[in-house]
């Protein structure tokens, strides 16, 4: 394999005490700047650049990408112990994460979390490793209406098992969309729904929307049921880090199931927003207990960490292969591959390949010097679950107004966090699901603009979205996912299931689930 | 983040704001006193920073503004021709109207250094923008990027008159891809079309990059962009220039692909394509009433940029034209490149007003 003696070359350039300490450097602070609401892996990234001028090229990727490593664990951090993503991909972790946390069971949520993450990050170098060339191509066959197709899946496998009432969550998802079209329309190159004011002409960021709907609504309705996080006296042993990892082998299909999904929509490369979505949702799916789902399910844990990194590791590919970046870390990256005097494009892993491979070495050792640096902290995150809520409780309000205004240092922002945390309160409710919202804000605007640039290129004709076997097939799986309840039931599948499951030890549970996720 | 310069940060402070106006510029680096003596104008060195300048960046991180407004950060850090630090804020919401919008709305405010192209003034000419051209004040254009025509590489056409012709056997069914609508690729695409009396169809997507992948992937046929967009991906092969924009073909280099070099691309006017010159400006603005002092400080500042050793490089490697506009010369470049391109606008029917 021509590939793996290029990759010893690249440990050979890596292994050294100096880039060994710009990788703990680097995940040390990804996880600073992923913890702490609003900042998130592209800023803290482009935070960091002005330092890597005067590094050699070598060095200065090893520790911005490092530093992403670093980011993503810190994004899961807060997700699963506040409720508040630091980043779009990591919202779907919240949806198990949160609720085990709050069952005083924090310590085991991390640890499934980091270990999912770092197993799926590492699926994602393998498969970089030894499919570079190949995958590079098949990103290529990606065009509008492939793109949108996939995110078609991504909302589909997500609205067929949401639990409320089909109703709700159509609101929900068309209130989500109506969102995503503030501000500017690349299609049109007019503003929408901006009202005149100035601060909409940017669109309604993301991060602001989920630290009200998810931080601060989720503070009000823990100060109405009484000032206190559940579950707070559980003690925390380093033994139940370990029990925790033991654990981990009976998740592998939903493990092996995410990542597969991570590392396709990494490469094709929709991100790891979509990806983490679809396979929480997907692992809810083909459970045997939906119904536990949203209550604090090890599977919706494991599943939505495992694809978010190995779709954040593969999205890399893009940048390194064709040029092209996969993610927005991977755009920042890639401007600092420019100021560094190397030209990213096909011919890096020919011109520069010290350069390449060293990098494709640092994804393999950043990864695990950062599940390691990540498992050393669970202690220390999962007891401030101890400190009372009084105290802990206002310090989240000033961290998330904090975050809020490094977003896009604007005062408007703190408006618009009001406005989402209200909604999100009404939410809660009256029982509406939040998720499905999120999920169209992130990804309606993408959705949006590659069917309107479909319609453009197939002259306003749908069959644009089954003219070739490869849209065909995605469309089509969307259509399954969709309507996989109904065929279910007329197949008789969940009796079969039931019976099966009668057969094991456990009583069967009631399918219908009152979990909201 | 703040890239404090480690030989100057302890230099004494002024005693106050009022005597920095008197303060010599003398105590910098011995490159600035060079260029300090240089310039006659006393007042103009009257005005000097304070606090720490807001780059601000009307681009998403890793866009070509973005490559700009950094490059000038690290060569200014490298030679410290500035003793505040930089903060670089990137807002390209909107197409880059987030950034103008928010310097705009910092009237008079001397610490908010803009970055962007010609969308300063073609936004608010398609869009009812929240601010207007006039809300920022130009400070310098530092280079021109450089406008091509692009096919995928294994296509047939040998020239860009080959690909006019097949253009014209199928009028409107050809598709370029470019970045935004509205913009300069699709402005370009219309001039194009008016050109040569043919039609394509232009599909909008999110920046050069998005536009190249389907270049290469074969789903579009053409696309306009900027050399340094394309640069990696032509070395490999993937995608091919037809012919470039500008009245005389491009400085000789270095072959990209097999024998064929920047140099060695055609003038689209040469290939009967009756546009002899398109190009985006990289300009650098302030808000509106920043004092005439500090236009000055940051003129001389960047033109010090413009002539370091890193910015030939830089320009050299992103395929521009290094060009220093300053005062009227730029207010009147500003001038002739608004009123072509309002034109099409006009004719397209896209003007706002």
């Amino acid at each position: 394999m021509n590939n793996l003696s290029l990759l010893m070359d690249g440990f050979a350039t890596i292994l050294t005490w100096n880039h060994l300490m710009i990788m703990v450097i680097g995940v040390m602070l990804g996880m600073l700047v992923g913890v702490l609401p609003g900042l998130g892996a592209p800023n803290g990234v482009s935070l960091l650049l002005p330092l890597t001028f005067t590094m050699d090229p070598v060095s200065a990727i090893i520790l911005l990408s490092c530093m992403y490593w670093g980011a993503l664990f810190g994004g899961s951090t807060t997700s699963i112990l506040f409720n508040i993503p630091g980043e779009p991909s990591s919202v779907a972790t919240t949806f198990d994460g949160y609720p085990m946390a709050r069952n005083g069971e924090a310590t085991r949520a991390l640890t499934l979390a980091f270990m999912a993450a770092g197993l799926g990050a590492l699926a994602g170098v393998v498969m970089i490793t030894l499919l570079a060339n190949w995958v590079a191509q098949f990103g290529l066959k990606f065009s509008s209406p492939e793109y949108f197709a996939v995110y078609f899946l991504a909302f589909c496998s997500f609205i067929g098992m949401s639990s409320s009432a089909p109703s709700k969550t159509l609101v929900s998802m068309m209130l989500g969309l109506a969102f995503a079209t503030v501000g500017m329309d690349s299609v049109s190159g007019g503003l929408r729904l901006t009202f005149g004011i100035p601060d909409l002409v940017k669109g309604i960021s993301f991060l602001v929307a989920v630290m009200g709907l998810f931080g601060i609504a989720e503070l009000m309705v823990t100060t109405e049921e009484g000032l206190s996080f559940k579950g707070i006296k559980s003690r925390i042993r380093i033994m139940d880090i370990l029990r925790t990892m033991a654990e981990l082998p009976r998740y592998w299909v939903s493990l092996v199931r995410s990542i597969l999904i991570g590392i396709w929509m990494g490469i094709t490369p929709a991100g790891p927003t979509a990806a983490s979505f679809m396979s929480h949702g997907i692992a809810k799916r083909f459970s045997k207990h939906p119904e536990r789902f949203g209550k604090g399910e090890p599977n919706g844990i494991v599943s939505p960490e495992a694809a978010d990194h190995s779709a954040g590791t593969s999205a890399l590919l893009p940048m390194l292969a064709l040029g092209v970046p996969g993610s927005a870390t991977a755009a920042v990256m890639m401007g600092g591959l420019m100021i560094w005097g190397l030209t990213p494009g096909p011919m890096l892993f020919v011109t520069r390949p010290d350069f390449v491979w060293g990098l494709i070495a640092s994804m393999y050792l950043g990864n695990v010097v950062a599940v390691i640096l990540v498992l050393a902290t669970v202690p220390l995150y999962a007891s401030i679950l101890r400190v009372p809520f009084a105290i802990i409780g206002p310090v989240i309000v000033a961290v998330i107004f904090t975050g809020v205004y490094q977003v896009a240092n604007s005062t408007f922002d703190f408006w618009l966090l009001l406005f989402f945390a209200l909604l999100g309160y009404l939410f809660k409710k009256l029982d509406y699901p939040v998720a499905p919202l999120v999920l169209t804000m992130v990804l309606g605007h993408r959705a949006e603009e590659a069917f309107r640039q479909s319609m453009v290129m197939s002259d306003g004709s749908l069959t644009v979205f089954w003219s070739n076997s490869l849209v065909s097939t995605i469309m089509g799986l969307g259509v399954l996912m969709l309507a996989w309840p109904l065929i279910s039931k007329v197949l008789g599948l969940r009796g079969w299931r039931q019976r099966l499951q009668r057969q094991k030890p456990q009583a069967p549970k009631s399918p219908t689930s009152d979990s909201r996720v | 983040m703040y890239q404090l310069n480690p030989l100057t940060a302890h230099q004494p402070k002024p005693l106050s704001s009022g005597a920095s106006k008197a303060r010599p510029v003398f105590k910098l680096k011995p490159l600035a006193l060079f260029f300090a003596a240089l310039t006659v104008s006393g007042s103009a060195l009257a005005w000097q920073p304070e606090r720490p300048v807001e780059f601000v960046v009307t681009s998403g991180a890793g866009g070509g503004t973005d490559t700009f407004a950094r490059t000038v950060q690290s060569i200014i850090g490298k030679h410290q021709l500035m003793d505040k630090s930089i903060i670089v804020s990137n807002k390209g919401g909107g197409s880059g109207a987030e950034g103008y919008v928010y310097s705009a709305s910092s009237k008079d405010d001397p610490y908010k250094l803009t970055f962007g192209t010609n969308n300063e003034y073609l936004l608010p000419e398609v869009g009812e923008m929240p601010y207007a051209a006039e809300d920022l004040q130009p400070v310098a254009a530092m280079a021109m990027d450089e406008f091509l025509i692009w096919v995928n590489g294994d296509a047939e056409y040998e020239s860009a008159k080959d690909f006019i012709d097949a253009a014209k056997q199928n009028p409107g069914k050809m598709q370029f891809a470019g970045s935004q609508s509205k913009d300069t690729d699709q402005t370009l695409v219309s001039m194009i079309e008016e050109a040569t009396g043919t039609e394509f169809r232009y599909v909008p997507f999110n920046g050069g990059s998005q536009a190249l992948v389907q270049l290469a992937g074969g789903h579009v046929d053409a696309n306009v962009n900027n050399p340094n967009e394309n640069l990696g991906q032509w070395q490999a092969g993937m995608i091919k220039p037809l012919c470039v924009f500008s009245p005389d073909p491009l400085p000789k280099g270095e072959p990209v692909y097999e024998d064929k070099g920047w140099g060695d691309i055609p003038t689209c006017q040469s290939q009967g394509i009756d546009i002899s010159e398109y190009r985006m400006p990289r300009t650098v603005w302030l808000p509106a009433g920043a004092p005439e002092e500090a236009v000055t400080y940051y003129q001389e500042l960047l033109k010090k940029v413009s002539e370091t050793p890193e910015w030939k490089d830089y320009v050299t490697r992103t395929v521009q034209t290094s060009q220093f506009l300053s005062g009227d010369e730029l207010e009147q470049y500003i001038d002739n490149n608004a009123s072509t391109v309002k034109k099409v606008f006009e004719q397209e029917g896209w003007s706002a007003s």
